[in-house]
């Protein structure tokens, strides 16, 4: 087990609230941060090789640079809250049971990057962490910790995964049509509102006070070299414990699916979905990987959000494709052509397959369709797609193919 | 400016210039769909992906700035299969009814198949329905299930008219183009989202199942509308008459001009040439006396012209010139006034309602050539010509198209002024209360049927050129009026328009240096320093 630091209030009575979290030591990253230059605390970022948790993976602190020097007009900081990803759980338990890290956290962001006004997308389900996040937003400025040279705006979506997408989010945050933007302009130059805007997972933000606390080389020495910290992986599916779990990037997807209890139902392990339903599965004897970003990648998939998902043998694995398939056609804005066309055409056709009315032909046509509209889109929503498409066929061929007529 | 190189030639572009315009320049088509020059970049249809040297990938070509030393090739194995999957992603869903799509023949789904597509289907599932034949506003019709969603048209009432209307609906392959709820599209310039649809989503109500686009003949042209004179293009059908009963213009299309009306035109321009095979056109000479009216040839109603206009002494005669009329007939106009010595000659009279103007395109002046008239010192008092009538001071007239009972006059004012005349000709396109009136009425082609030329409210001097043949026994104006002036006593050696435009730049120091030309297809601007 290791040290716990984003969970580390997730069973402490009392400390999603002001008092409860100042007693857990909470903001006193805050002062110190107030004493350091802004360069001074991206390079702090930079140096605990703190990676984005929400999926991409990209460095936090070279992301915070690409804000323009010098910039005259105002910059944004937001916070993706958005948690579309399935099999992904975490940011749900953070702004519910440690809202005041987030706070925290994008106070001191915003001090790095020059901006006085945050905004929180908290996705429309979320009803009951964005009752409690807004209650402890409200804590913060009666306390004066907010209103004082930055503001918070909580803003709920209205139930799009496309709005995760940190184009989609802004342009949904904007008040249009939640459509990822085409880039350039990236958001740091030209992101809400045509301000430079640097839009941050929850979890990425919550680690930003333990790092100016406790020092970059403590938190990267926690992961592996490329990947610094811990972090919170979802654990969902076939296995005994469900839940979140706070272990190191550098663990592997072994031991992880062990701290959950080891598979159940039957339990003998099919597959595994390592970083939310766009990463591509592993099969079973691919899990003694890495789970930082590199090990994954090297691995054939993906980090992503860290949503694991276990697949037991009894789990058919064309019926989870085509579950995952209509959640991509139902989800793809329809904006850019690849992906709205082919998102419903391979659902189409992974339907008909699980239905006993596949041809043999059809899985060539997925596979072919998969990496020809691959590279092609406006944001990375198809690229997350094709991840499984391409994956449980080309892993689990036999499976489809006895559900195919001749 | 940044130099660049794409497929091989070197070309160097106005920094900002983006990929699609300047492969054009060297002449290479990168074929896409969203992309319009007059509107921001979508990037949404995907299909103008290139390749850049260094890059992982194809990049869409729309939203790439050329930068110095990019290397660009339009033509890579990769860009083609590209280019490929796109058009078959474009059309899995597409309901393919050419047969019965008014598009057909000029549909870029169409052209891209056949051009970068060639694909064997493999689409086996149930395609996506979606409603068809929905009327969104006076003119344009939505076929939803033909819609690629490129945007052009959201970004037409977003960007151009500021009003709106149209927006993307759901989701996914469902999405759909429509309009917000509570409106209609019914802005001014609604028919310019017809042109810049790539497919047949949206057709012209006004042309629909008219005649096939392939039977089409296009002549360039330009609109007599207002005073802007926005660029068009005349689409005539002169091989299937029987496909539209016998209407001969089939639409008219908006021309890019840079200095004029850029892509675009207003709806009341575009579906303003109703008059030119309306039934109340003009197509014999005739001859009204004591009430009763004959027709009578050419021969015979030059005879008349010339007895009744001898009967009027050139002091008593009067003009009444028409801003519609081309700078040709104007000058010969001129000509004929000066070689009788008609004093009393002007054009202007004032519109029953003033006409509706706004900051984009559309005038108040709803006359092609104003401004040409003024040039040409055609301005003189037409309200002192009438009550000059009225007095009996003036006994003859001559009014080219005007219906001068639809005007800002008083009724009585007028008929007082006409019942007054002895000799009242008419010269134009379309009776009239005012033609009805006249002793001799002479049939003049419309602008559609002859050439000329118009000069804007900004003194730009634009050419048009004759699509159809003329109706009935009409001839141009300038041809009625170069008759008259031989019928008259006078002569003239112009047999054709531009011999009156080349008379006309000799005469008129504005028009100095003014040829056909060097008009071209895009006109030039009168010499603004010359004193009018």
């Amino acid at each position: 087990m290791s040290e716990k630091i984003f969970s580390r209030n997730f069973e402490v009575q009392g400390a999603n609230t002001l008092p409860g979290y100042r007693e857990t030591g909470g903001y006193q990253a805050l002062e110190k941060a107030r004493t350091m230059e802004p360069a001074a605390i991206v390079d702090e970022i930079k140096k605990s090789n703190l990676r984005g948790l929400g999926g991409a993976g990209f460095p936090t602190g070279m992301k915070w640079s690409f804000i323009p020097k010098d910039h005259a007009g105002p910059v944004y900081l937001v916070i993706n809250a958005d948690e579309g990803e399935p099999g992904t759980f975490k940011d749900r338990y953070l702004l519910e049971r440690d809202p005041h890290a987030l706070i925290e956290g994008m106070i001191i962001a915003a001090r790095a990057i020059k901006s006085a006004l945050g905004f929180v997308y908290i996705r429309g389900e979320y009803v009951e962490p964005w009752r409690l996040f807004s209650a402890a937003v409200r804590e913060a400025y009666d306390a004066g910790y907010l209103g004082k040279g930055f503001d918070i705006v909580v803003h709920r979506g209205a139930g799009a995964y496309i709005c995760g997408e940190e184009t989609g989010l802004i342009s949904s945050l904007e008040g249009k049509k939640g459509w990822p933007k085409v880039k350039p302009p990236f958001p740091a130059i030209k992101g809400a509102f045509g301000a430079p805007t640097i839009v941050n997972n929850v979890e990425t933000i919550c680690a930003v006070p333990h790092i100016i606390n406790r020092g970059a080389a403590w938190f990267a020495g926690l992961g592996s070299k490329t990947q610094g910290g811990t972090r919170l992986y979802s654990v969902s599916g076939r296995v005994n414990r469900p839940g979140v779990y706070e272990e190191s990037c550098a663990i592997t997807l072994r031991e992880l699916i062990e701290h959950a209890g080891g598979v159940s139902a039957s339990g003998r392990l099919k597959g595994v979905v390592p970083g939310g339903s766009s990463a591509p599965i592993l099969a079973a004897h691919e899990i003694d990987v890495v789970m930082d970003v590199d090990g994954l990648r090297n691995a054939g998939t993906m980090a992503g959000s860290a949503g694991v998902i276990v697949f037991d043998e009894t789990v058919s694995i064309p019926e989870a494709l085509m579950v995952v398939a209509r959640f991509y056609a139902h989800e793809s804005c329809g904006q850019c052509t690849p992906c709205r066309e082919s998102t419903g055409w391979i659902y189409k056709m992974c339907h008909r397959i699980v239905e006993g009315k596949g041809r043999k032909d059809d899985l060539d046509t997925i596979l072919d369709v998969a990496k020809r509209g691959a590279g092609t889109t406006i944001c990375a929503f198809y690229d997350g797609a094709i991840g499984p498409y391409i994956s449980y066929i080309e892993k689990y061929r036999p499976e489809f193919e006895a559900l195919c007529q001749s | 400016m940044p130099k660049l190189t794409i497929d091989g030639k070197e070309i160097e572009v106005p920094a900002g210039t983006n990929l699609i315009e300047a492969a054009r320049r060297l002449g290479i088509e990168i074929p896409h769909y969203c992309y319009h020059p007059g509107l921001s970049i979508a990037g949404q249809c995907r299909l103008c992906m290139v390749d850049i040297e260094k890059a992982p990938r194809p990049t869409i070509a729309c939203n790439t700035l050329a930068a110095d030393g990019m290397v660009v090739t339009t033509q890579s194995d990769r860009v083609k299969e590209t280019r490929r999957s796109i058009m078959e992603f474009h059309l899995i869903n597409h309901p393919l009814d050419c047969p019965v799509c008014d598009q057909a023949g000029e549909c870029w789904l169409q052209i891209y198949y056949m051009k970068h597509g060639l694909y064997d289907p493999r689409m086996k599932d149930e395609k996506v329905h979606k409603p068809k034949a929905v009327p969104l506003g006076p003119h344009v019709m939505l076929d939803a299930e033909r819609c690629i969603l490129c945007s052009r048209c959201v970004r037409f009432c977003d960007e151009i008219t500021h009003t709106g209307e149209l927006g993307i609906f759901h989701r996914g392959d469902h999405s759909e183009i429509g309009l917000f709820p509570g409106s209609d599209l019914e802005n001014k310039y609604s028919g310019n989202v017809v042109d810049i649809c790539p497919v047949g989503a949206l057709t012209d109500r006004d042309f629909r199942f008219q005649v096939r686009v392939w039977y089409l003949d296009t002549t360039k042209s330009v609109c007599p509308g207002c005073a802007r004179g926005c660029n068009i293009d005349v689409h005539v059908n002169r091989r299937r008459p029987h496909h539209a009963e016998g209407r001969r213009v089939a639409r008219l299309k908006p021309r890019f001009n840079e200095d004029v009306n850029r892509w675009w035109m207003c709806d009341e321009g575009r579906y303003g040439y109703g008059f030119v095979d309306d039934e109340s056109r003009i197509t014999m000479p005739l001859q009204r006396e004591a009430g009763a009216a004959r027709e009578l040839g050419w021969t015979d109603a030059m005879a008349a012209v010339a007895e009744a206009l001898g009967r009027v002494p050139a002091d008593q005669m009067a003009i009444v010139a028409s801003p519609k009329l081309a700078n040709e007939d104007l000058f010969a106009l001129r000509t004929l006034a000066e070689a009788r010595g008609i004093r009393h000659v002007g054009f202007r009279v004032p519109p029953r309602t003033p006409g509706s103007e706004d900051d984009f395109l559309i005038r108040a002046d709803k006359n092609p050539n104003t401004r040409g008239a003024e040039l040409l010192g055609l301005d003189g008092n037409v309200a002192g010509i009438l009550n000059a009538a009225i007095a009996r001071r003036v006994r003859g007239l001559i009014v080219f198209e005007h219906d001068l009972f639809d005007s800002g006059w008083a009724e009585a004012d007028v008929r007082g002024a006409l019942e007054a005349v002895d000799v009242l000709v008419f010269v134009g396109t379309n009776a009239n209360a005012t033609s009805a009136r006249a002793h001799l009425v002479l049939p003049a082609s419309a602008w559609v049927e002859r050439d000329g030329t118009f000069t804007n409210f900004e003194g730009r001097v634009q050419r048009f050129r004759p699509a159809l043949g003329a109706l009935g026994e009409a001839l141009p104006a300038w041809e009625i009026i170069g008759r008259i002036l031989a019928a008259t006593g006078g002569e003239t050696t112009a047999t054709r328009a531009e011999h009156w435009f080349r008379a006309l730049a000799g005469a008129v120091p504005a028009f100095a240096g003014l040829t056909y030309q060097n008009l071209g297809d895009q006109g030039a601007t009168i010499q603004q320093a010359v004193p009018v």
